[in-house]
């Protein structure tokens, strides 16, 4: 069953957003689904009930008007409601992007992402910015930015379980946000063809316990890491 | 070239040509067309292995490839990762850009557009030889990659920049500036295809044959023109870019000299989403035609169906940017490319509605050509829907760059353009070679083919769906994936059998070439013009006259006349050459 209700397969959402779109999905896999399945048995009923039998003629009939207009203005009010439905929650994850303390430089390169936290001058890209290979640590129920560039070619930083994917373009810095609704360690591959070492460039998102993340901001940041 | 006179002198003219006017630069549109169905049929075989290889990597990573050994000894068989990103880059390059186009464009375009409209040939034979033999240079130039230092291309069939633009970022030298050369000497071809295509529709057309009398392949195959004359010089322009910042040091993708690596993507997808459906366009045509053929029956909606591809002839232009959700585009453009890319699929829906009412109260004759459009029909359902998802900004968020776009990919030009393909050849080889197929290995191609095509593609969505990014050369690399891979193993083995599908299709289509049954001129009983010409037709198509059209080119089953077909030359009593459309 699962083979064909693929929403099974989606890995584990854990960001806020990530239920909207997996509710979009729903909606365009339902309706997608639902019109296959018609159109499939239409079309099996057809090739069965028409095949050729001797003295049997085929109906002379070269189309007609109103069925045309209907499934001419059917499909168009459904890819309508498609429409409405997932410009919000798109605006919501790429226009609207939140205040927060927390913002993380992410600079793709081949083939590490190359982490940055500020340092105690509390900016971001100075040379006191602490940085990281592959692991970013964020706490559970907060927004955090990520400002996204690269060094070399085209990256893609991809968050399965946060259902985030964002670009990370050279010569660009690029904003992306999530928050994350549950602890855990969440792989981050790269998305977009970067060269020979492409496979197997990803790193790690862990999501801490408030507490938790406290903990490590003083260890590795020399601050309490939500106002850095 | 149509006047009468001609053909008596031209009765001999296979004689006077000699074989290498006859066979290599003919300017014959038929010679022509069986040239671009060898290219493309030689270069789907190597498109085909290249895709084999990915595979194997894909299901049992890094082990050795049985007989790879000789070619990457260093290894002992394995396949390296720059050498996998190699394969994936040129399968899709050959399959896109010499395979389908040649066959769907290339042949069927030079065969059907004269032929069908009642013309002698092209509107200029000698543009069209020149059009085959630069492309055959470009197909040259494109295979000369793989024999240079540094492997070919292997920045992916979409060559983004920085990327392609930076040799040291890929390590492939000569290989890319070869894949650029031979793109911009391709998109020439076409252009001189196209050229020849549009102005033989429009001035060439037989007595009576008015543009709503057109048979919907040619309608297909003369809006395809139009897109391959438009779209083709921003390939060759974006490509002569791209070998520029590689070889001269221009920065126009390069961000360190003040270059934008995103206008790549906007001039290569700007380009890329009309190459869909130049690629889609044709073998709707060929279902339209095959599809009306097999059911006896009129094609249901022939306005709405010219109208759809009108319609797609203009939409396609400004969809482009689904390709660019989360590339770094403002996302407020993102907004707007949603509402056309989800418009695009009306035209399709049309489309597909009016083939149902096609097989709606016909006398449906399951021969192979029929099987193949049907199956077209069916995949092209699946892939057209699966589109949706990614026409969704948010939804596509997700699957941007996984499995699931492999998989439409997949379900749109080998679901569509492919069974299209060989819906056309098992149609139009009687005419093209004047001998019949064999019915027996057409079965025993077709369901094979239907069935490991499925079983090999369907599973990708559910890798898409688990997140499997495409483009990877070791999903087990990852955690994540992990669960997946007996699926990518399934997914092999369904594609190694698919390949062994073609066999039949391979034997039955060289026996026959050679040792077929003669066809007689019309063996499947249709309607339009190319059926009342010899099979194969000769040297300007028909003897002293050209047919005159009275009618538009799907009446069958008519109750003016007693069998179920009624060709688009026969007179009537009553009927004029050049009234109107039924």
């Amino acid at each position: 069953m699962k083979w064909f209700y693929w929403t099974g397969w989606l890995p584990e959402n854990v960001s806020t957003y990530g239920r909207d779109i997996d509710f979009v999905y729903e909606v365009i896999y339902w309706i997608t689904a639902v019109t296959f399945i018609l159109v499939a048995i239409t079309m099996i009923t057809f090739i069965v009930k028409y095949r050729h039998r001797e003295g049997r003629r085929a109906i002379y009939s070269h189309g007609n008007t109103t069925l045309e207009i209907v499934w001419t203005i059917v499909p168009t009010l459904i890819l309508v409601v498609l429409t409405i439905l997932s410009v919000p929650t798109w605006a919501r994850i790429k226009n609207q992007i939140p205040q927060s303390d927390l913002k993380i430089k992410v600079m793709g390169k081949q083939f590490n992402w190359e982490v940055s936290y500020s340092g105690p001058d509390g900016k971001l890209g100075t040379e006191d910015d602490i940085k990281f290979d592959n692991e970013i640590h964020v706490p559970v129920g907060k927004p955090v930015v990520l400002v996204l560039t690269a060094k070399d070619v085209i990256h893609s930083v991809f968050l399965p379980n946060l259902r985030f994917k964002q670009d990370a373009v050279p010569g660009r810095e690029i904003l992306g946000w999530f928050e994350a609704t549950k602890p855990g360690k969440y792989e981050m591959p790269c998305a977009e063809l970067c060269g020979f070492g492409h496979s197997g460039m990803k790193g790690w998102l862990y999501v801490h316990t408030p507490e938790e993340y406290a903990k490590w901001a003083r260890e590795y940041l020399g601050s309490e890491g939500t106002k850095s | 070239m149509s006047h009468p006179g001609a053909v008596t002198h031209e009765a001999h003219a296979h004689h006077e040509l000699g074989f290498l006017r006859t066979y290599v630069f003919s300017t014959d549109h038929k010679m022509i067309a069986r040239q671009f169905l060898f290219l493309g049929l030689f270069m789907m075989v190597i498109g085909g292995i290249l895709a084999l290889l990915v595979r194997w990597q894909l299901a049992w990573p890094e082990t050795p490839v049985p007989g790879l050994r000789p070619f990457l000894p260093e290894t002992e068989g394995v396949i390296p990762p720059e050498t996998y990103n190699m394969l994936f880059t040129m399968h899709a390059t050959i399959m896109i850009f010499f395979v389908i186009m040649p066959i769907l464009v290339g042949s069927f375009g030079n065969f059907l557009i004269p032929l069908m409209l009642g013309a002698r040939d092209m509107a200029f034979p000698k543009l069209n030889m020149l059009s085959f033999w630069v492309g055959a240079v470009a197909g040259a130039v494109m295979l000369a990659g793989f024999f240079v230092q540094g492997g070919h291309a292997a920045a992916g069939w979409t060559s983004y920049a920085p990327l392609a633009a930076v040799p040291s970022y890929t390590g492939t030298n000569w290989g890319q500036n070869l894949w650029c050369l031979s793109l911009i000497i391709l998109s020439a071809s076409s252009m001189m295809g196209a050229i020849n295509y549009i102005t033989t529709a429009i001035n060439m057309r037989a007595p009576g044959m008015t543009f709503f009398r057109m048979p919907l392949v040619v309608w297909s195959l003369f809006i395809t023109a139009i897109l391959a004359l438009l779209a083709l010089p921003i390939l060759g322009s974006a490509a002569a870019l791209l070998l520029f910042d590689r070889t001269l040091g221009t920065h126009w993708f390069r961000p360190e000299g003040g270059g934008e690596p995103l206008l790549w993507q906007h001039l290569f997808w700007f380009f890329g989403h009309p190459e869909v459906y130049i690629l889609i366009l044709p073998a709707m045509g060929v279902a339209s035609d095959v599809l009306s053929t097999f059911s006896r029956k009129p094609i249901f909606g022939y306005r709405a169906m010219v109208y759809s591809l009108i319609a797609i002839c203009f939409l396609s232009w400004i969809v482009y940017g689904h390709h660019m959700f989360v590339s770094g585009m403002d996302p407020r453009v993102g907004i707007a490319f949603t509402l056309t890319t989800m418009v695009i699929a009306v035209p399709s829906a049309i489309k597909t509605f009016n083939w149902l009412g096609t097989l709606w109260g016909g006398n449906i004759r399951f021969t192979v050509p029929m099987l193949n459009a049907l199956a077209f029909v069916g995949m092209f359902v699946i892939g057209g829907l699966s589109g949706i998802f990614m026409a969704s900004t948010p939804v596509d968020i997700f699957i941007q760059d996984t499995y699931f776009i492999v998989a439409h990919i997949h379900y749109v030009v080998f679901g569509g353009s492919v069974f299209g393909i060989f819906a056309a050849i098992y149609y139009w080889f009687p005419k093209m070679f004047g001998r019949k197929m064999n019915t027996f290995l057409g079965h025993l191609h077709f369901w094979p083919t239907f069935v490991f095509y499925n079983l090999t593609f369907f599973p990708m969505h559910v890798l898409g769906v688990g997140g499997m990014m495409r483009r990877i050369y070791n999903p087990t690399q990852y955690e994540f994936l992990q669960p997946l891979q007996p699926i990518n193993v399934f997914i092999t083995v369904s594609a190694l059998l698919l390949a062994l599908a073609q066999i039949p299709f391979v034997i039955n289509f060289f026996w026959s070439l050679f040792a077929g049954p003669k066809a007689e001129p019309n063996p499947w009983r249709a309607n339009t013009l190319e059926w009342t010409a010899p099979s194969p037709p000769p040297h300007l198509n028909w003897g002293a006259s050209i047919p005159t059209v009275y009618r538009g080119p799907y009446e069958y089953s008519s109750p003016e006349v007693q069998e179920d077909f009624l060709p688009q030359t026969r007179p009537l009593a009553g009927a004029r050459a050049g009234t109107g459309h039924h």
